[in-house]
């Protein structure tokens, strides 16, 4: 088993975590990635990966609009929104 | 008001109390309202009760039902999984992130059953995100087991497990990725039912694993379990995976057949690969195995070689699946968003580490691991290769049998707080269950006994879409059986 970077992971993963939490979430991971790594004890050379469980393939529909736009409605869920617009801190200065 | 018979009284005989006016909806909605207030303290199966919703869906049931219309569930409360999206009504999915998430719509098997006239009670309580197999992991808190308080109820969906166990609704709804509604039903003593990848709509189901969530139901018997299946599943557009799978034998039950015996008893096979972990159980199961003997089925061995490898698989293929579905909570359109933001990445990585619990977060990391530069190949192709592996085992195996046998559980339920610290061991949990997911087979965990007063339950797997051998099996079982009419004490 590889060493865990939990900084980088948890970069990739948008979390945040402190000093505690990652020294708990290390443990964790790496009796976690010890289990998972059974799996390196079975020959799958020549095996095709199985994506879905009944070989299906993505349906295809007719190419209409089918979705309603109804932003008032799906705004009222977020945390700050503003003339229509969702508010989030400012990205350029 | 004549309230129903019992708190556990079936559906056919709550759906004949309504139809004769020994009670109405209302009465029965506000009967059930009532037992939830008395005995949900001890509980904690629900995170929101409906009360003003309940009581208008039952006025509506009695209406239909007195103009002599409706369906076999018109004016039945039932509860959902809090894992289903109900519109004007809180979706939580056990997370302190969607604490306050009202959905704008109601998901696919919300809009069937409330279509059908069911009455929701209120939405049951479920591991984060449906990530557990104790129920210990919401963030409303732990779910007691009916049968002992201080066990565990399993999960993820232990809410709806425990509410229909200690007769607070007669049925409901769960989901199961690895298990989530099977382990549940064998530590309550019910009948839960899995049904086949693709059967039930995902539509407006809160995504975890997209390849392996899948909707089913939490009963007393596997008649109340085929009639709730009969009116939640059927193909839906807007659910791309959803499988185009037309029954009549499901048509037959929403118009009031009843469910019937196997055409020919089945032939049953054992995969030694599932006793050979077995802590308990043993016994019950043996015993199970000489009453389905006693109706006509007959025994044979079969080989699930690479049973062992299913943790490890699910594990890496659910952790990826849910690290993606997972990327979609911000703090910026919908959810928990974190106080004070100093920066956009400040917000995304505060809200969600805040937002969600620690087995998410070991979820989320344990799949972005998996997806990683370098790692891919190792772990997540590596897991869909065994993924082959694991359901080509079944297939061989029904090519000579009808049905599989198995434990659903390895153990009975265990006390809180035992598995807590070792999130591997916990997983253990899952070796019966996953396997099944995997391949996305149906199952149904069938209440089979007792070991130290806790219930055992068995699993029969069938073949993709064989839910009416499934079914119609565990019905044979439950007519030679009363397992499944053993109710924990307490809850009168």
């Amino acid at each position: 088993m590889a060493d865990i970077d939990i900084q980088h992971l948890s970069r990739l993963a948008q979390l945040a975590l402190a000093d505690d939490e990652e020294r708990a979430v290390r443990g964790d991971l790496e009796r976690i990635i010890a289990m998972v790594d059974q799996m390196q004890a079975v020959d799958t050379e020549g095996v095709e990966p199985l994506a879905h469980p009944l070989d299906a393939v993505a349906r295809l529909r007719p190419d209409e609009v089918t979705e309603r736009v109804d932003r008032e409605h799906f705004q009222a869920l977020a945390p700050a929104v503003q003339d229509g617009l969702y508010l989030v801190p400012r990205v350029v200065e | 008001m004549a309230p129903p018979p019992t708190a556990f009284a079936s559906l056919a005989e709550l759906a004949r109390g309504l139809r004769e006016k020994a009670f109405s909806s209302v009465e029965l909605t506000r009967w059930y309202l009532d037992r939830i207030a008395a005995h949900d303290g001890a509980l904690n199966s629900f995170v929101t009760v409906a009360e003003e919703r309940a009581l208008a869906q039952a006025r509506a049931a009695d209406e239909r039902l007195a103009a002599g219309e409706g369906t076999a569930l018109t004016g039945i409360p039932l509860a959902h999984k809090d894992v289903f999206c109900t519109r004007g009504l809180l979706t939580t999915c056990g997370s302190r992130m969607l604490e306050n998430f009202v959905a704008p719509y109601d998901a696919a098997v919300v809009e069937r059953l409330d279509a059908a006239g069911a009455v929701t009670l209120g939405k049951t309580n479920m591991d984060e995100f449906a990530m557990g197999s104790s129920n210990e992991n919401s963030y409303f808190g732990p779910v007691a087991n009916p049968w002992q308080l201080d066990r565990v109820p399993g999960g993820s969906s232990g809410g709806s497990a425990a509410a229909v166990a200690a007769g607070l609704a007669p049925i409901a709804t769960g989901t199961d990725t690895g298990g989530s509604i099977r382990q549940p039903a064998a530590f309550c003593g019910l009948t839960g039912l899995k049904p086949t990848y693709g059967r039930v709509s995902r539509w407006g189901m809160v995504a975890f694993a997209s390849s392996l969530d899948q909707g089913g139901v939490l009963a007393h018997d596997a008649e109340d379990a085929a009639l709730l299946l009969a009116f939640m599943s059927g193909f839906d557009p807007r659910d791309s995976t959803s499988a185009e799978q037309h029954d009549p034998w499901l048509e037959g039950l929403r118009r009031g057949d009843r469910v019937g015996t196997p055409a020919t008893p089945p032939v049953i096979g054992v995969p030694r690969q599932y006793f050979e972990g077995l802590r308990q159980g043993a016994a019950q199961l043996d015993e199970a195995r000489r009453a389905l003997e006693q109706a006509g089925c007959t025994f044979r061995d079969v080989d699930l070689p690479h049973t062992g490898m299913a943790i490890p698989a699910y594990y890496i293929i659910a952790g990826a699946e849910a690290s993606t579905n997972l990327s979609r909570y911000d703090g910026v359109r919908f959810g928990y968003r974190a106080r004070n933001p100093q920066s956009l990445e400040d917000l995304y990585r505060r809200s969600r580490s805040e937002g969600f619990g620690a087995e998410v977060k070991r979820r989320i990391l344990t799949g972005t691991y998996a997806l990683s530069v370098g790692y891919y190949d190792a772990y997540y192709l590596k897991a869909q290769k065994l993924r082959r592996l694991i359901r080509d085992d079944f297939l061989a195996a029904f090519a000579e049998v009808d049905l599989i046998l198995a434990p659903t559980a390895p153990g009975v339920a265990f006390p809180r707080g035992d598995l807590t610290s070792d999130p591997v061991a916990m997983y253990q949990q899952d070796i019966f269950t996953t396997p099944v997911s995997l391949a996305g087979l149906p199952a149904m965990s069938v209440p089979c006994g007792f070991d130290g007063g806790l219930p055992v339950g068995l699993q029969l797997i069938g073949p993709h879409f064989a839910e009416r051998t499934v079914i119609e099996t565990a019905a044979l079982y439950q007519r030679e059986t009363g397992w499944h009419r053993e109710h924990p004490g307490g809850f009168g």
